[in-house]
């Protein structure tokens, strides 16, 4: 049996901390002079890459952990946090700013880089946070043919091959498959680690290898077109009374006593 | 993206296991202390907090040399009256005198520390400034001494009670005023509380120029009557420099309008200084103006660990060197408070191995890829000349909230076995923590520090604001027992004075601290003080046994 290599695909996102805009023409949400970060569920992946390999937990050892992201030039220093968490070094497919790639096409461009690369476990998030879309580590199972373990919320290597367990609806259900196999992380899975300063400095010299999709023969193309975003409606309100028989006067308007 | 918040919430509850808030709307929920109360109940943290109060003692007990002034009438049924008439509300009298109020009252005694606690049987809640004046003017007249309570998050006892003065509570006062989006100045009621002041800012691009870890409770009004100092001095200030107008009611009713907008007016005395950080001895704040700066686009936060106080001082001046304007907060915590805040929150420390200090650094700016370039220089030099052993950078607002949750839970994790001394020194930096060490050392001499419980001292730790020469001293306890207190006074006192520190930096004077300001202020001084407060105060009803 061969070691790990595993691909961890990553994506810059607005961080989930700050509260998204829509844009003046509706079109997209504000993305300029916004704090961006590295989607949370793509920091479950690396960390778990990172563990597999701390902790021995794959017999045969892990050869390689490699980040990749397609996005804008800035998604850049997602790969260095990604790389300053422990990857070995990263794959970039640029694009430019703005345009948003759909998940087949993310997906294709993924299977290409699997089939260069020799990779045999595929870690990535289970959605991102921007577009929610929540297909990619299914479509990358779909075109190689391989076994996709959803939501793990903890991943283990049996004799009998890899088991991935998840939460579900009033329990956990537990799945097994063999390598090669796409996993995509669950909050539950592990706690990620701080960056920290000496790897802050290691992963500037980590490699980031550029690669545009042209050369992979993959097609960027969209064929879904965002018609108009819009924000929710704002939460009405909730008035306060100064007393218990306001509070009643209050009802009483509403017609609720 | 409707799915969005729901992820935030989630990763907020997994990664932060330990958050007590149980309000999961609230954005910064994690151990900042005093988070359980919810913005709207500002006076209900005293009972959040001291959820044993009823086993505070009286502060009249815990200080037998202080005497209830005979001059001070006692309250009557007909003062109580005339208060409930005009204030009309039942909810803005909470009335012990004339019936049993013991459970309503009691949060308006005590404070938050379980420290004091007083035996006020009135509280009053004025709606407006006029309330305030006709609640004074009636108080002063009739001889009924009174206490100004904003949030009651002070330190050092100066918003409760000793007696039975009337607590004049400024909750129902909070509303926000005006607010200049181009000046920048913005007027608020003196109950307005901090964060939801800051929360309407930030929706306007704006920051209120003070931030400090009780902010879910403490109100602006509180805020410049103590001119408290926080996290954000280092910046944007002291108080002194950004209020830019108060409005006040006298003792005697006066109605000081002094709610400049104007960023300079040099005619006459500036009075309104006087009541910045006079913790509502010459008057009760009921109006500010304040110039809030633009809020910063971009913040970075760091953690380092350093293996020495050396260290700590290169590293402070480092950082003063290279990231100069950007740099916005450099606070200093020993190993021994992050062990605690540990022990408390059982939350995972952000560096693996453990150092004996850590200095959490702030910048903003409104670049973030220039600062981010200027923070990295800087630790990337101050990793090479080994000044500091390890550190962290925050990658997300999630991490910068957690980093900022080591240093501002500390307070509250140092009360988590029961009481804590605390020291609010100006300490010339080069000696700043010498004192920590020296303190740590008697009062383990003594026999008095300990894991178990009879020992009285759980430990003893330092931190604060390094960029402010801003040391908190804090003696984590058990309970609070004379033996400790006759370690730590008058030595820590006299240490300062001998140094030429101040023995309450930001925390001002209240109680706690009223008999020792001949450690920092001259006979002189003191006597000049006590012109102000006569001519000011002249019955003395403002907060009495107290301040100077």
């Amino acid at each position: 049996m061969a070691a790990l290599r595993i691909l961890v695909p990553v994506k810059r996102v607005i961080d989930y901390a700050v509260k998204p805009r829509v844009n003046k023409a509706q079109t997209a949400i504000e993305t300029s002079g916004v704090k961006h970060s590295m989607n949370p569920f793509d920091e479950l992946s690396i960390e778990e890459s990172v563990r597999i390999r701390e902790k021995k937990s794959y017999p045969h050892g892990v050869d390689e952990i490699i980040a990749f992201s397609i996005g804008p030039p800035k998604s850049v220093d997602t790969l260095r946090t990604a790389m300053a968490m422990g990857a070995d070094r990263s794959i970039f497919v640029e694009t430019k700013e703005g345009e948003e790639v759909e998940p087949l096409a993310v997906g294709k461009v993924i299977r290409e880089l699997v089939k260069r690369e020799g990779i045999n476990l595929v870690v990535c998030g289970k959605q991102s946070i921007d577009d929610d879309a929540g297909q990619t580590g299914q479509i990358v199972a779909g075109l190689m043919g391989w076994g996709a373990a959803t939501q793990a919320s903890k991943v283990s290597f049996g004799e009998k091959g890899v088991e991935v367990e998840k939460e579900v609806d009033g329990g956990t259900e537990t799945v097994r498959s063999q390598l090669p196999m796409v996993i995509t992380t669950d909050l539950r899975l592990n706690e990620p680690r701080y960056a920290s300063l000496p790897n802050i400095m290691k992963a500037k010299k980590k490699k980031i290898d550029k690669i545009s999709a042209e050369e992979l023969g993959v097609s960027l193309e969209r064929r879904l077109k965002t018609l108009k975003v819009i924000e929710p409606p704002p939460r009405q309100g909730g008035g306060k009374v100064d007393d218990v028989d306001g509070m009643i006067a209050k009802l009483k308007e509403l017609g609720a006593i | 993206m409707a799915s969005r918040s729901r992820v935030a919430l989630v990763l907020r509850r997994t990664r932060i296991s330990t958050a007590p808030s149980t309000n999961p709307l609230r954005p910064l929920s994690q151990i900042r202390w005093q988070s359980t109360a919810t913005t709207e109940d500002a006076e209900g943290v005293a009972q959040g907090t001291t959820g044993t109060s009823k086993t505070i003692k009286f502060t009249s007990e815990t200080y037998p040399e202080i005497k209830r002034d005979s001059k001070f009438a006692e309250i009557t049924e007909d003062h109580v009256k005339f208060f409930k008439e005009f204030l009309g509300k039942e909810a803005s009298v909470i009335d012990g005198v004339t019936k049993d109020a013991t459970d309503d009252i009691e949060p308006f005694n005590g404070d938050w520390m379980r420290k004091y606690r007083g035996h006020t049987k009135l509280v009053l809640k004025p709606g407006s400034t006029q309330e305030v004046s006709k609640i004074l003017k009636y108080c002063n007249d009739n001889m009924l001494a009174v206490v100004p309570q904003g949030g009651n998050t002070g330190l050092v006892g100066g918003s409760v009670p000793v007696f039975d003065e009337i607590v004049i509570n400024m909750s129902r006062m909070n509303q926000i005023r005006s607010f200049d989006d181009v000046s920048g100045a913005l007027v608020v009621d003196a109950g307005a509380i901090l964060e939801v002041v800051d929360g309407y800012l930030a929706e306007r691009g704006n920051i209120f120029p003070l931030d400090l870890g009780a902010k879910g409770s403490c109100q602006i009004g509180g805020n410049v009557a103590t001119n408290a100092g926080g996290l954000r001095l280092l910046r944007y200030g002291s108080l002194h420099g950004s209020v830019l107008g108060i409005e006040a009611v006298l003792p005697d009713g006066t109605i000081v309008d002094d709610l400049s907008k104007l960023r300079k007016n040099n005619t006459g005395y500036d009075l309104k200084q006087l009541f910045v950080g006079a913790e509502g001895t010459i008057g009760i704040i009921t109006g500010v103006s304040i110039l809030c700066p633009q809020r910063s686009k971009a913040v970075n936060v760091a953690f380092l660990g350093l293996e020495s106080y050396e260290k700590v001082q290169q590293a402070f001046k480092a950082a003063k060197g290279q990231l100069s304007e950007i740099l916005s907060a450099f606070e200093l915590m020993d190993n021994q408070s992050q062990d605690l805040v540990q022990q408390v929150t059982k939350n995972k420390r952000p560096l693996e191995s453990e150092h004996p200090f850590y200095c959490l650094i702030e910048t903003s700016g409104s670049n973030s890829e220039h600062d981010n370039e200027k923070l990295q220089s800087f630790l990337e030099d101050v990793m090479e000349k080994e000044i500091v052993t390890d550190g962290v950078v925050a990658e997300n607002e999630t991490q910068v909230r957690n980093l900022w949750g080591w240093r501002e839970g500390i307070p509250e994790c140092l009360g988590h076995w029961g009481g804590v001394y605390k020291y609010d020194l100006s300490i010339p930096i080069s000696e700043l923590y010498s004192l920590v060490e020296e303190t740590r050392e008697k009062v383990a001499k003594a026999g008095l520090m300990g894991d178990t419980d009879e020992h009285p001292v759980v430990d003893v730790v330092g931190y604060g604001h390094m960029g402010d020469s801003n040391l908190h001293l804090n003696v984590a306890t058990r309970r609070y027992d004379k033996k400790v207190e006759k370690e730590l006074e008058p030595f820590v006192y006299e240490w300062i004075s001998k140094r030429n520190g101040s023995i309450s930096a930001e925390h001002g004077l209240g109680l706690a601290k009223k008999a020792f300001i001949g450690y920092s202020r001259s006979d002189t001084m003191i006597a000049l003080m006590k012109q102000i407060k006569k001519l000011y105060d002249p019955k003395g009803i403002m907060n009495p046994y107290k301040y100077i």
